[in-house]
């Protein structure tokens, strides 16, 4: 029996072990987040994401599935230091570092309050992703961007290149933080452990800098990539340092059942949610409006990188759109997978597949053509020899109950 | 788990249990747990021919598909039937109840070249070493 994963990519889910024969050598090369000898203690089962050595699941617990549903159901953990932050301010004069980012960014950073994050992407001239990012307002000039690990170099100098002739200051603050996600629907409850922060207060996409396991003015954001409330952690990313932290955050979670959770449960938590992942949903051969991403992309607010390109693209009309496709018939759907209409003709890709723990069923993202986009189209996809039923479906696939809107005292 | 003694194994992680003429083969304990929690199980219908070395079936995790080669060859007599809807049963049972086909040995000769348990443990260990580098 091998191991025969689908085409792997610079950015591709499905990654080569780093534990495999012959890799030994291969691994010191690998890049490698504060926490690595913490996941390996924890006998976790590695990969080589993007030239990074990571933790994929940890069988000792469960694995994959076990951490899935500790997400969905309670609290779990994630080491997602291998992410890049870029710090952009103003230089000079004020106005600089807000300037800087609109340039950049293809969402509206001005609409941001001190303390807000927002979804964005930078693009390229022709209107395709560099990167999607999530944009913090620290400050009235003075911005955070957290980005892809694989994307980290890319970004980087895109950034500096891009506002060489701008006043402001690029920082490249990827190796400061040791950035932790605890995701689920008692991640609150876990982190209210940690910190004095008014955690009630920070809604959904916002920030604040406080203390947390006693380390001062660290930033604390509700922010995650699971589709569950949830907070992102940024803490000095000194190896005693990111271990003492992890360590309370385990502790502070086991009466809520925590696990710590690796890239194959980010992956599927992430598709459920509908979340895209760079190198599959959006690519520098994917523009804004196929990707579906128009919500966040402000069209109306002054020049950024690719809004020309995307003005046009947009009267052109769309050749493919992503859908969501449930599959069935036995088989799962996975990346790279060819998708067929009826007739038999080869018409689209899947960009990302799975089974879904959550929903009991193979669940997929593909790109196909509008014409075949509608909800309830019947599809087919090539698992192997066969080609299995697969249906247009509505996404996200999985969506979090929203706690109702606590009622006033003596309403009727 | 151990290795039953009267099993003989391939460097691809099957056993192999003959007793006159016929062999029962699967996936070993090493396999599953490489593979983590099996979601899915592609097998042959009886009356298929296996060639050795070639992929005769999958077996698939959330995270990945692995192919399952013959290691030795036969025509198929039966599936395991039980692995079309409880798949995790290769998780809990891998040299036992998650048995995967039934063949007609053609070349009973076949089987000297497989490893026994004693080798196949020794080569699963060396991996453990390998794997914790």
């Amino acid at each position: 029996m091998e191991s025969v994963t689908t085409p792997i990519t610079n950015l591709s889910m499905n990654a080569e072990p780093s534990t495999s024969p012959g890799t030994a050598e291969r691994s010191t090369e690998l890049r490698k987040t504060p926490l690595n000898a913490m996941h390996r203690r924890l006998r976790a089962r590695m990969v080589n994401f993007g030239g990074w050595d990571m933790p994929v699941e940890y069988p000792a617990n469960g694995g994959l599935i076990a951490e899935h549903k500790a997400v969905r159901n309670g609290v779990g953990v994630f080491d997602v230091s291998h992410m890049g932050d870029i710090r952009i301010r103003t230089g000079k004069t004020p106005g600089g570092g807000l300037a800087a980012v609109q340039h950049l960014s293809m969402n509206d950073a001005a609409k941001l309050a001190i303390g807000q994050a927002q979804y964005s992407a930078m693009l390229y001239p022709q209107g395709t992703f560099v990167d999607d990012v999530i944009v913090h307002r620290m400050g009235e000039d003075d911005f955070l961007f957290v980005i892809n690990a694989g994307t980290r170099e890319k970004d980087i100098s895109w950034v500096r290149e891009n506002t060489k002739e701008m006043d402001c200051v690029v920082e490249d603050y990827s190796d400061a933080y040791t950035q932790l996600a605890i995701q689920g629907p008692r991640a609150v409850d876990v982190v209210k452990k940690l910190t004095d922060v008014h955690l009630d207060g920070i809604k959904n996409y916002w920030f604040t800098h406080g203390t947390i396991c006693e380390l001062p003015c660290r930033l604390i954001a509700r922010t995650g990539y699971t589709g569950e409330d949830g907070f992102e952690i940024y803490v000095p990313s000194d190896v005693e340092t990111s271990e003492t932290v992890w360590n309370t955050v385990i502790e502070a979670g086991k009466e809520f059942g925590i696990l710590p959770c690796g890239l194959g449960a980010r992956n599927t938590l992430r598709l459920e949610a509908k979340m895209a992942l760079y190198g599959h949903e959006i690519s520098e051969n994917i523009n804004v409006w196929e990707a579906g991403l128009d919500r966040y992309c402000q069209m109306e607010k002054r020049d950024f990188i690719g809004r020309a390109a995307l003005g046009k693209l947009s009267a052109a009309g769309l050749k493919r759109e992503l859908v969501g496709l449930q599959v069935m018939e036995r088989g799962i759907a996975r990346d790279e997978y060819k998708v067929f209409d009826a007739a038999g003709e080869e018409v689209g890709v899947i960009t990302s597949g799975s089974p879904s723990t959550t929903l009991g069923a193979n669940i997929a993202l593909a790109y196909v053509p509008p014409a075949l986009a509608a909800l309830g189209t019947n599809l087919f996809v090539e698992v192997r020899a066969q080609r299995v039923k697969a249906l247009v479906v509505p996404t996200p696939f999985y969506k979090r109950a929203r706690k109702p809107a606590p009622q006033a005292a003596g309403s009727n | 788990m151990g290795y039953p003694a009267n099993y003989r194994y391939t460097k691809e992680h099957e056993w192999v249990n003959a007793k006159d003429g016929v062999a029962t083969i699967g996936i070993t304990d090493y396999a599953q747990s490489e593979l983590g929690d099996v979601v899915f199980v592609e097998l042959p219908a009886a009356g298929k021919k296996l060639e050795t070395g070639k992929s005769f079936g999958s077996v698939e995790s959330v995270k990945a598909v692995s192919e399952i080669y013959a290691p030795v060859s036969g025509e198929v007599l039966e599936a395991n039937p039980e692995l079309h809807d409880k798949p995790e049963t290769i998780n809990s049972d891998p040299h036992g109840a998650a048995w995967m086909v039934k063949i007609k040995l053609s070349n009973p000769a076949e089987l000297e070249k497989l490893m026994d348990s004693g080798a196949y443990e020794t080569y699963v260990a060396a991996k453990g070493k390998e794997a914790s580098a």
